[in-house]
């Protein structure tokens, strides 16, 4: 029952989802002022959701049906379950369990998966370059985000639990103040960047050349669960960053402060850059963020 | 009134069909996102596939080749859809109405619900035509 409840609602689907659509807003609002425009009301994403969920579902002629239908829901799923671990150790770092931090790696890759899977069933040309696109993309950032929290792993005595980083974190001081910390902060940021699908990295979705890419098939209730997982992403991502590099304390409000100065970084990095092309990302990635965790990782074995 | 068309009339994404137009009515509609009218308040963006469409924005004249493409296009939109048509051409093909390669006026194709004249249109009269569609949608006077 427990389990349950902390899946549906609390740290979880709910719960996520609420905060995760205001924090879109937020984005939204943020863009709109910076280009000195008003922006949507506060409860403008909660609005599109159930508009969508009200839209005609549209399948394709000739598209694969049952996995058109099913690869958003695999990202949402593992999505939720991301939130919810986090949200559980954040909230009392003595419950997690060994090994949770590979399991939210790997299940942060999924919504990625997901999108592919989805995009190359739907049968449209436009849809399968996007498809390509996010793929590489997926291969570019994994890597340098995996080293940095390969960096965190080694600081924290080389624990591969959420919580007994953040007990590290607790008693230790938070890995940010460290030189490696830093760096590897640094380098997740833009790997955040990337898993989220913002500018400069939303080379998949590029509206103005491939008309939403990955998304172009989709309609109604699957377009809406796509949304909903970029949500819940906007709500983790931070989330995850916070719990690995910035968790000397977590009273709510430090916790709310620290989440929206991530937000703000986000938006501002969205703000002021146009969009790479993909090529670009890769050279980006695999160059100087990888040199950069690599220093990171490094430091990090010799104790700074 | 249900709560599947509220939502839908305070979240218009708009699809943009141009059929051959000669562009005035296009640049009209571009003003509509800038900072001076913002048209995002209002919930309304533009979107690149016409499958996330609630809104298809018609200008122009169809000619033998667009008007297969408006047809094929409104086809392809996820229902409830609204069509709105945006300028003099699209209201009613002005003086191409006996033009060799005119076939027929946007309404011939595709139902359309709220006409909105000028050439090309202010960006105030294309909300308030936004606003009578709103009206419309709801079932208010």
């Amino acid at each position: 029952m427990k389990i349950i409840f902390s899946y549906l609602i609390f740290p979880g689907f709910l719960f996520s989802s609420c905060v995760g659509l205001l924090a879109g807003w937020v984005d939204r609002k943020v863009t709109a002022r910076i280009q000195w425009r008003v922006g949507p009301p506060w409860y403008q994403n909660f609005i599109d959701i159930v508009k969508l969920l009200g839209k005609e579902t549209i399948i394709p002629q000739g598209a694969a049906k049952l996995t058109f239908l099913l690869a958003p829901f695999a990202g949402l799923l593992s999505t939720i379950m991301v939130a919810t671990i986090t949200g559980l150790t954040v909230r009392s770092p003595l419950e997690s369990f060994t090994g949770d931090l590979i399991v939210i790696l790997y299940l942060l890759v999924i919504p990625a998966i997901g999108m592919i899977i989805g995009a190359s069933s739907s049968r449209n040309p436009l849809a399968s370059v996007g498809a390509s696109r996010e793929m590489k993309l997926v291969m570019a950032y994994e890597l340098p985000f995996i080293l940095s929290v390969i960096a965190v792993v080694i600081r924290s005595a080389g624990s591969i639990q959420l919580g007994s980083i953040l007990n590290h974190q607790i008693n230790f001081g938070s890995n940010l103040a460290s030189w490696s910390g830093a760096l590897a902060f640094i380098v997740s940021i833009f790997c955040m960047q990337a898993k989220l699908g913002f500018v400069p990295f939303d080379i998949s979705e590029a509206e103005q050349e491939i008309m939403a890419g990955v998304l172009i098939e989709y309609s109604g209730l699957p377009l809406a669960v796509f949304k909903m997982t970029k949500a819940l992403l906007l709500y983790t991502m931070p989330l995850l960053l916070v719990a690995l590099f910035w968790g000397s304390s977590l009273s709510p409000l430090a916790l709310i402060g620290k989440y929206t100065v991530l937000l703000v970084v986000i938006i501002l990095i969205k703000n002021t850059n146009p969009r790479l092309r993909i090529d670009q990302a890769l050279k980006f990635f695999w160059g100087p963020m990888t040199i950069l965790a690599v220093m990171a990782v490094g430091l990090a074995v010799s104790g700074y | 009134m249900s709560i599947k068309l509220k939502a839908l009339t305070k979240s218009i994404w708009v699809f943009h069909a141009a059929c051959s137009p000669c562009n005035n009515c296009d640049i009209e509609i571009l003003d509509l996102l800038t900072p001076r009218y913002d048209i995002e308040r209002l919930g309304i963006v533009l979107v690149g596939s016409v499958r996330h469409a609630d809104a298809l924005l018609v200008t122009g004249v169809p000619n033998y080749k667009t008007k297969e493409r408006l047809k094929k296009i409104y086809d392809q939109a996820a229902k409830p859809c609204v069509v709105v048509a945006i300028g003099g051409c699209a209201c009613g093909r002005i003086m191409f109405r006996d033009s060799y390669n005119s076939p027929c006026a946007v309404d011939e194709i595709v139902p359309v619900d709220v006409y909105i004249p000028g050439c090309p249109p202010k960006p105030e009269a294309m909300i308030a035509g936004i606003a009578k569609l709103i009206k419309k949608v709801r079932g208010e006077k």
